[in-house]
Order: C-alpha cells, then structure tokens, then sequence
C-alpha cells in the first residue's frame, strides 16, 4: 500500500519528485509531467453555447450538427487556441470552450459567420426603393436603390446592410460557400493586387455558369459575411467554374479570407445563445483562493479526527492522505476538468470520506465501551458499521449522479468530483484504514485501549 | 423541536412565495459584466456612460475598485460597445473586464424545468431506495414510513435554506445562480444519509431485539447511539465548508453558505423531524 502510494504521489506531482531528486543530487530521475485538466473558470477563457436551426435540414439532423461541430473546430483551429474543446450538446447546441483566448469579440465573430461566401444577383431597383423607404422613413431624401447600389457606393451599401440588415441591392442567387471547392490567393498580374481566386465544385459550378448565363451585361455582387466586397459586371458566362474575386484587401486580410474560406461553411446557421466569459486574472485568483480552502479544509478536518478519535483518528487521517492521492490520480486519469464548483465538490467529499471513519470509529468506541477487547471490537466496528457506510454513501451517490445527467458544465464538474470521491471514500475508509488497524492490534495495543477510546 | 422545524419551514415557505427567490441571470436569462478598474469612477458617472448603450442597467460596486453591471441579453457586438463606451469615457482609470456571462432565455428556462426535474428525480430515488434497504424491518414499522418520514425531513432540510436566500435576495440583493441547484440536490444526499444511518440502527435493534420493546423507544435508543456520529459527521463535514467559505472566493461563498445551512439542518432533522415522525406514523398505523 506505501508503495502504491508513493507510485500515486509521483503521477499526480511529478514536478514534486524531480525538484526533491535534484535537491538530493540523484540522477537520471525525471518524471514527465502531465497537468491537472483546469477548467475555464480557472484557467480564464471563454464558454460559448450556440443554438443551431435545424429546421431547414433535410435528412439526419445528428449529421448536420456533427457538420457544424467540424467547420466550428475548423475555424477555431484556424484561431491558434490551445486544445479548444468543440462539442455537441444535446440535438441541437454546440458547446465551445475556448481556454486563455484575449480577444473573445474576435473569436465569437469568426465562429458565427454563416454564410461566409454569397453570390449575389441584382434586385429590381423597385423593390430596392422600397425595402430603403420602409427602413428610412422620413429620412429618406433622394437616395435611391440606384444611387447606393452603384459599385462605387459599396462602402454605403455596406453601412446600410450593417445597420438595417436588410439588402436593397442584390438577392440571394442559391449559390454559397457550400459550392466552393478550394480558394487561392493570387495577385493580379497587371496591378499586383491581391486577389482570390475561388474553384467551384460540380454543384457549384452549374449553378455559377447558370447565374452568370442568365445575368450577363449585369452585376453579380460577391459577398462575405454578410457585406459586399466585389461588385463585377458579368461580362460572358462562365462555365469552366472559376471566379475571381477583385478588392481593395491587404494581403494579410486576402490570406486569412482564402484560409477561412477553405475552412468551409456552415451547413445551418447557428445563434450564440450563451457566453461566459472569465478574465486570466480572476481564474488566477479563484484557482489560488479554492487550493487555499482545500489546504485549509484538509487540515481542519486532519486535526479534528486525531484529537477526537486519537490513534484510529491519526490511521483515518493516513486514509485521508490515501484517499487525497486516489482521488487526484483519478482527476488526472480520466482526466476530470477541474472546475471552482469541482474544487468545492472535492472539499466537501473530503469531510464525507472521513465520515465513514467516524461511523466505524463510533462503533468501535461503543464496542470497548461494552468492553470487548480491541480487536473484536475493531471487527465489530468495521462489520456493522459497513451497512451504515454503504446506505449514507449510496444516497449521497444517487445525488450525484443525477447531477450528473440533469445538468450542464458548470454543475457537472462539482457532481463528478463529488461522485468519485464518493465512491473512492467507500474504499478508502473500509480497505485502507481497516488495514492500517490491524497493523496495531495484539497484546501491547490491548493494555493500552485508552489510545483508542 | 418538533413545532419549532414546522414553524420554521412554514415561514420559510411562506418567505419563500411571498418574497420570491432573486434568481441569477442563468435562470431568468440576461447578462452580467464584471469589470476592474485602478480607479474606479463614481458609480453615477459610469451609469451615465452606459445610457446611450442599454436601457436598463443595474450597477453594483464590488469591493474598493470593482463593478457589476447587470442587464437584458447582450450581444456580443453590444457587449463591444459597452466595454467601448466605458473605455472613451474613462480612459485613465485602468479599466480591466474580469468576466462576463450572457444567458439566453431559452437556456435559462431549460436551467429551471432541468433543476426541478432533477429534484424530483431525486426525491424519488431515495425513497425507492430507503423502501428497498429497510424491506426486511419487519412487522415493527414499514419501509415506506421510512422513506416517507426521510423525505418530509428532506423538504424540511430544502425548504429552511431556500426562505432564508429569499430573505438574502430581498434585503442584500443575493442571487440564486445555478449552482444552488448543486448545493440543494447536495443537501439531499446529505441529509438522507444522517437519516439512514439513524434508520439503519433502529433496525439493527429491531432484529436484536425483537418487535417487543416500545418502537418509540427502540427508535429513541437508537438515535442516542448514533449522536456522537451524527454531530462529528456534521461537524467535519462543515469544517470543510467553512474553509470553502472563508477562503474559496467570492464566487462559491454563498454556494457553501447554502450548503452549510442545509447540511446542518440535516443533522438537525434526521434526529428531531425523520425520527419523531416515524414513530408518529407507526403508531398511527398500529392503532
């Protein structure tokens, strides 16, 4: 068991044991660290819950949400977040943690961006007065659909559609992201400006020749987010299934287009429904304070068994250290994430652990009491406290558990920790301190029953 | 003691509808922001900068240099606009945003029908397995008094904590976040397993000494021997909590002080509500 322990301390603190090999000049011991798994909350960092609409979806909806999880992960592989977690949640909800990210506005708006790429054809400037009557009013002067739909008004358009998010220009023509196969960066071998050139697939390439067939002498606007950025007029159709999109983007601005274009787009739109978000320095401060409380917990708890319950106390607080180590090795191996409410979880399975010993220890007591000798009376303790131990730890289980499956994240981590440690304390309070009470029974401990009373 | 629990559940219950509990932002949906600055500005003037932003916001200062301020759902584009309107109003005072959470309606409403669910499953759960665990009590008592008198004690236990967060919530503005739902279900479990300890001895004495003895005094005896257990239980179980609430932090202080009160109460009801009521019932039975 010393030795199964010491093997325990050495996967949960590694850093521990090398800093104490150095400091002892023996060599050749490096032990390779694997960290705790921290959650948001300490660690600092972004939980982000989307909604997706899944009406529109033909076929199996598990795919398309599989779909979006995988174009999600995409981009925020794309955003250089270290191990980003991208998961679904139920039918319909996508769970992104996004640890130690600075700029969270950024990362929300790459990850939500729908239609990242439309091909848009011109609407009947009749419709287009209207749609900028109705959303103008009184103020509408002049301003016609024909003036701000004119290329060189494009930063107007792009104004108007922020702030009225409706398009008095062009109308959706079927064709998107979807039907892009693979995106470049060019340039332009007459002004060296940057360019993108985009290659459509089978779908797309249909779809293209026929919308440019039907619209020649006319503008097809291309749109990325939502907002124009390239206005051509059509000058042939194009059939072989290549378009160039012309603007005025900086390379690096052309570069991170073409990768979020090939990162592909959503197949059905998804709405930030849930945001949490916790700065680096909180997560510091809550990591430090929660460790403090567990220190603080542990020695409360440590000091309050060995002077009411003397040598059994002092054997249940070695149990403790025991449980201490399974317990942590198990957060390590599963591996749990570490969140404040799993912390908490943690604190309070370590006065529940030690109330297993209480119950045996009260019943020992109350064996000696009747005047048994020692170890009938530790057999006893152990044997009929045994179903007590199991009925109280039983119930705290069904607790747990269905924590465990009613709720999300945040609850989650306390009913995990809370349910391992449960379980681990079943073992640890029976096997281990049982064990350790027999390695002080015979004649010498018998006088001496005081030490146990 | 037995009138005293009732009348403090009552009024807790009482408390409870009359005063409503102040539910967090998870629950009722919306969004908090929690910032630092080096020099906090009056909190007027920040109010002030924020009008042209939300319509409602609620402002509360945290310590000498922090603030929250509560609002309706933002986006994320508003939530920009805040921290923006704040930065060019207050360009020296050093301002930092600590965290920030928004809630969706829709998730806040899943969040309450999921919590009552959950206790529900609960409850239930545990009297099955009391009914099962103490099958064999015989002709003395009936399982299901057993489970039965756990889990009026078990409302009890729930009910006292909740009249006293909506005393909280009405006069210091403290809110129920979703991790009350954690703490309640906690207490639960907690709360059971003093009173099955309690049971599991009245059982034990039942079989050892036959359906003879008075089942009033069988029950008495056996909660005479488990008291020791029952407070040192309680007592390192709150030992525990205590370290949560002096030294976790601000963000689970009123979680653990939940849990406190609720854990103690347990103790408290599984000797002076679960056992007298058991009692009570089996001689209602009998007669």
């Amino acid at each position: 068991m010393i030795v199964g322990s010491l093997l325990l301390f050495v996967f949960i603190a590694p850093e521990r044991v090398n800093s104490v090999a150095k400091k002892l000049h023996i060599p050749g011991v490096n032990v390779s660290a694997q960290p705790f798994r921290l959650g948001l909350d300490l660690l600092g960092g972004t939980h982000l819950v989307y909604q997706a609409d899944l009406d529109k979806v033909v076929g199996s909806q598990s795919d398309a949400m599989q779909g979006v999880r995988d174009v999600v992960e995409r981009r925020v592989n794309l955003f250089g977040v270290s191990e980003p977690v991208v998961q679904v949640s139920g039918a319909d909800r996508l769970i992104v943690d996004l640890a130690g990210v600075k700029d969270v506005n950024q990362a929300i708006q790459l990850i939500g961006q729908t239609p990242f790429l439309e091909f848009k054809t011109v609407l009947p400037s009749a419709e287009g007065d209207k749609i900028i009557k109705a959303k103008l009013g009184a103020n509408v002067g002049d301003l016609t659909a024909a003036v701000l739909c004119s290329p060189s008004n494009i930063e107007s358009l792009a104004q108007f559609l922020a702030i009225y998010g409706e398009d008095p220009c062009f109308k959706s023509s079927g064709l998107d992201g979807s039907g892009l196969k693979a995106a470049q960066l060019t340039f332009n071998s007459q002004t060296y400006q940057p360019e993108i050139s985009l290659q459509l697939n089978d779908r797309g390439r249909q779809l293209f020749a026929n919308i440019t067939q039907a619209n020649i002498g006319r503008t097809v606007a291309i749109y990325l987010d939502g907002l124009p950025i390239s206005t051509p007029t059509v000058q042939s159709a194009i059939t072989d299934g290549n378009a160039v999109i012309t603007g005025s983007f900086t390379p690096d601005e052309a570069k991170t287009l073409v990768g979020r274009l090939n990162s592909g787009a959503l197949p059905v739109p998804i709405k930030l429904v849930s945001q949490q978000t916790i700065g680096a320095s909180l997560g510091n401060e809550s990591l430090h304070k929660s460790l403090t409380a567990g220190v603080y917990g542990l020695i409360f708890v440590a000091l309050f068994m060995i002077l009411f319950y003397r040598l059994p106390g002092f054997f249940s607080v070695l149990a403790l250290g025991v449980y201490v180590l399974i317990v942590l090795a198990f957060y390590k191996f599963i591996p749990v994430t570490l969140t404040l409410a799993g912390i908490a979880g943690f604190i309070l399975s370590l006065g529940m652990a030690v109330d297993a010993n209480i119950l045996i220890f009260a019943r020992m007591k109350e064996e000696l009491a009747a005047g048994k000798t020692l170890t009938a009376a530790m057999h006893e303790g152990f044997s009929r406290a045994w179903l007590s131990v199991r009925d109280s730890h039983m119930t705290t289980l069904i607790g747990a558990v269905v924590l465990y499956t009613a709720t999300t994240s945040i609850v989650k981590g306390f009913a995990l920790t809370l349910g391992i440690g449960v379980l681990t304390s079943l073992f640890t309070a029976t096997m281990v301190t049982r064990s350790f009470l027999y390695l002080v029974t015979g004649p010498w401990f018998e006088k001496r029953k005081r030490l146990f009373r | 003691m037995f009138w005293t629990s009732i009348l403090l559940a009552l009024a807790s219950l009482v408390l409870t509808l009359s005063f409503g509990l102040r539910l967090g932002v998870d629950f009722t949906g919306g969004s908090v922001l929690e910032l630092q600055f080096n020099q906090r500005p009056a909190v007027e003037d920040i109010q002030k900068a924020l009008t042209s932003q939300i319509t409602d916001p609620e402002l509360n200062p945290v310590g000498d240099s922090g603030i929250i301020i509560k609002t309706h759902e933002l986006s994320e584009a508003q939530h920009q606009q805040v921290l923006n309107a704040l930065e060019v109003a207050f360009p020296t005072a050093g301002l930092q945003e600590k965290k920030f959470d928004s809630v969706g309606p829709v998730i806040g409403n899943e969040l309450k029908s999921r919590s009552i669910t959950a206790i529900i499953i609960v409850l239930l759960a545990i009297i099955v397995y009391i009914a099962f665990v103490f099958r064999k009590i015989g002709r003395a008592t009936s399982p299901w008094a057993m489970g039965l008198a756990a889990i009026v004690a078990l409302m009890h236990d729930v009910t006292i904590p909740l009249g006293v967060f909506a005393l909280l919530g009405h006069f210091y503005g403290i809110e129920i976040s979703g991790v009350f739902l954690a703490a309640a279900l906690t207490i639960l479990g907690f709360s059971v397993s003093d009173t099955v300890v309690i049971f599991d001895r009245v059982r034990e004495n039942v079989i050892r000494r036959g359906s003879k003895e008075l089942f009033g005094r069988i029950v008495h005896t056996s909660v005479l021997q488990t008291l020791a257990r029952s407070l040192n239980t309680v007592f390192t179980v709150l030992l525990s909590l205590f370290a949560i609430y002096f030294f976790g932090g601000e963000s689970i202080k009123y979680f653990s002080l939940a849990l406190i009160i609720g854990i103690f109460l347990g103790a408290y009801s599984s000797i002076f509500v679960a056992s007298p009521l058991l009692v009570w019932w089996t001689q209602k039975r009998k007669a």
